[in-house]
């Protein structure tokens, strides 16, 4: 396996929001090429597209709060040549204005940049109004668009500075809560490939954005309970890569998938979707059940949703026994 | 129902509502204060004099429909659905906790006398036109439908997709209230998105424009009323209104428009650990202008 230098999983791991990297990144992404510009519907700060506000203020737009008009406007500066990245939260963007997106950005074709922030029950206290459940399914159903879970801040660093060179629409979804550091600027990125960041034969996980820190501790801790675990984070989940996936499988024939959002439509669905054409094994998805978040601590919901090491940990042993057994009912009838 | 009370009384209960909304918002350690603040004014008046309603019977089907649009703003409405008796005042220390139905926004199958959910702006003058165009169908018309907006909130295509349907219909039942407070998250509304001239705007849209002072409760409550009075329009109250209102610290400042008191310090602002004790105080004493009273 190829070193992907990530950090040890230990408790002095260090925290920050996902959307710090972004803000970062597109910092950088502005300094190497003056047509990346930027427009917010009044959430600068929460976005951390103010970093970019600051520096190049003559490539920023402030739209108010207006999500349709926000992407649509990106459409047109595109349409012109420049790499627009259009933040808000994701419940409102991609959430309130997906019919633009559909036709003046994907069906259009042009490379708009639509970043939707605090996606996940981890806005907690905000409720079930502010927590983005649903993004991933809208956006990965849209022909040409990109859909982009990175799993901590560096990545998102990183995949903000890819998303600028790449020539489609992309969405990229981050998250409000400081979360653990794990990557490091020497792991690999590349939009469209999935990373096995933890090797192993009984069961794979497969995982995005901030959940994929919780399978890698999840993998730790199988290890107590004999099942060797493999990780394959997919920061990218459309265009969705097939063949790490299959890979992994064939080894372990059974999958855990692991998602802050909806089952229904989401990376579980996307994996579902393939694995159920292609190579049906045993399968279980955590994530939202066809259910809204709500407020609460962000520890509480995700304790009360599922969407931990714990959980995982559970679902890997349930998948591993239900593999057992349909092993056992298949050597029985040949 | 309207002069049970006296203005007097009313800007009592006003400020009392206040201090609850700070003790919450402190207790949440998350949630939004320069809204509610500046609102406590307006919902009293609702609550305690202009609505039609019942504490007792929230779905009474003659009641009037009061909807919030501007949902981050909804621990006002708490607070005040307390003081008028929907639930104890005790409960509005769950604000935003696991569990609690007071959800950090509103959510209507929770809690009883709340009409719609909101948080995400710009849809409840839509909901509105829809209820007032329901109420017209089943001949209910003589109910009022109140909506209370914000300003930067109107920055939204939505309201003014709104505004140009309750005008052709000339749902008169409608009486809107945009707490005109200046700002919004990023700054004043007029450096982030212009909103002047409202008034005209509002007119040219096809409604009936009263300006009042959002922080005077006999305005409020005369604005209604002559709202009431103009049936072949809806009419938009546009009331100027003093975000933070009764806390020097957090007046006129948009940066706390979605901060707690106690939860960072702030340039300027005393800091995080004396915030919530040092609002309470200036509540107590309407800013200096009163001397302290013992209080719960
Ligand atoms: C559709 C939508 N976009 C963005 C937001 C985030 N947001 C919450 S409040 C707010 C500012 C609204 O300004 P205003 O209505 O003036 O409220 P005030 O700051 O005066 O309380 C924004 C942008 C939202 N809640 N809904
Ligand atoms: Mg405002």
């Amino acid at each position: 396996m190829t070193d992907l230098h990530l950090l040890p999983i230990s408790k002095n791991v260090v925290l920050e929001p996902i959307r710090k990297g972004f803000g970062r990144g597109l910092v950088g992404a502005g300094t190497i090429n003056s047509n990346v510009v930027a427009a917010c519907a009044d959430l600068t700060e929460s976005t951390q597209i103010s970093l970019f506000k600051e520096k190049f203020p003559d490539r920023y737009i402030e739209i108010g709060v207006a999500e349709q008009n926000l992407v649509t406007v990106g459409s047109g500066l595109a349409a012109m040549g420049k790499i627009p990245f259009v933040s808000s939260y994701a419940a409102f963007s991609p959430g309130r204005n997906w019919e633009q997106i559909r036709t003046t950005i994907c069906l259009n074709n042009v490379p708009v940049k639509i970043v939707g922030s605090h996606a996940g029950v981890s806005v907690g206290p905000d409720g079930a109004t502010h927590q983005m459940l649903e993004d991933i399914a809208l956006m990965r159903v849209l022909p040409n668009m990109v859909v982009i879970a990175p799993c901590d801040s560096i990545e998102a660093e990183k995949a903000t500075i890819a998303m600028a060179l790449d020539e489609r629409p992309n969405y990229l979804r981050l998250a409000r809560e400081a979360t653990p550091i794990f990557t490091s600027k020497k792991t690999p990125f590349k939009i469209g490939q999935a990373q096995v960041f933890h090797e192993g034969i009984d069961v794979t996980i497969v995982s995005t954005g901030t959940m994929t820190y919780e399978a890698l501790v999840a993998a730790e801790e199988l290890k107590k309970h004999a099942i060797s675990a493999e990780v394959v984070h997919m920061a990218t989940i459309k265009p969705f890569d097939d063949k790490t996936l299959l890979k992994s499988v064939k080894k372990t024939n059974s999958v855990v998938i692991v998602e802050e959002g909806q089952i229904n439509g989401g990376l579980g669905g996307a994996v579902a979707e393939f694995l159920g054409e292609n190579y049906p094994i045993p399968m279980t998805r955590i994530g939202m059940r066809d259910s809204f978040g709500e407020s609460g601590k962000v520890e509480e919901l995700n304790d009360k949703f599922g969407l931990n090491a714990k959980q995982i940990v559970m679902s890997a042993i349930y998948i591993k026994d239900k593999k057992g057994a349909s092993n056992a009912i298949n050597t029985k009838t040949n | 129902m309207s002069g049970k009370y006296s203005i007097k009384d009313l800007e009592i209960i006003s400020n009392d509502i206040r201090e609850d909304i700070i003790k919450m918002l402190f207790e949440a350690g998350s949630g939004h204060s320069a809204g509610p603040l500046g609102l406590a004014d307006i919902f009293t008046a609702l609550y305690f004099d202009i609505l039609k309603h019942d504490p007792t019977k929230p779905d009474w089907n003659e009641r009037d429909i009061l909807l919030l649009s501007n949902g981050h703003c909804v621990p006002v409405r708490y607070a005040t659905m307390a003081h008028a008796g929907y639930f104890e005042r005790k409960e509005l220390m769950t604000l935003r906790k696991l569990g609690s139905r007071l959800q950090g926004h509103p959510e209507r199958q929770r809690l009883p006398g709340l009409e719609n959910t909101s948080g995400p702006l710009g849809c409840g003058l839509s909901q509105a036109a829809g209820m007032s165009l329901a109420m017209r169908m089943d001949k209910q018309t003589h109910r009022w439908i109140y909506v209370v907006l914000g300003d930067g909130e109107q920055d939204e295509g939505n309201v003014w997709e709104a505004a140009m349907l309750c005008s052709k219909y000339k749902l008169s039942n409608i009486i809107a209230i945009t707490d005109r407070n200046n700002i919004q998250i990023d700054g004043p509304t007029e450096s982030v998105m212009p909103l002047e001239n409202l008034k005209d705007k509002w007119e040219a849209f096809g409604w009936h424009v009263i300006e009042i002072n959002g922080n005077d409760i006999e305005a409020v409550i005369d604005a209604c009323s002559m709202a009431r009075a103009i049936r072949e329009k809806p009419t938009m109250i546009i009331a100027h209104t003093i975000p933070g209102k009764g806390v020097d610290f957090m007046e006129n400042d948009y940066r706390w428009h979605g901060m707690p008191p106690g939860l960072m310090d702030v340039a300027g602002d005393p800091p995080k650990a004396e915030q919530a004790k040092v609002a309470l105080k200036e509540l107590r004493t309407l800013g200096g202008k009163i001397k302290s009273e013992a209080h719960d």
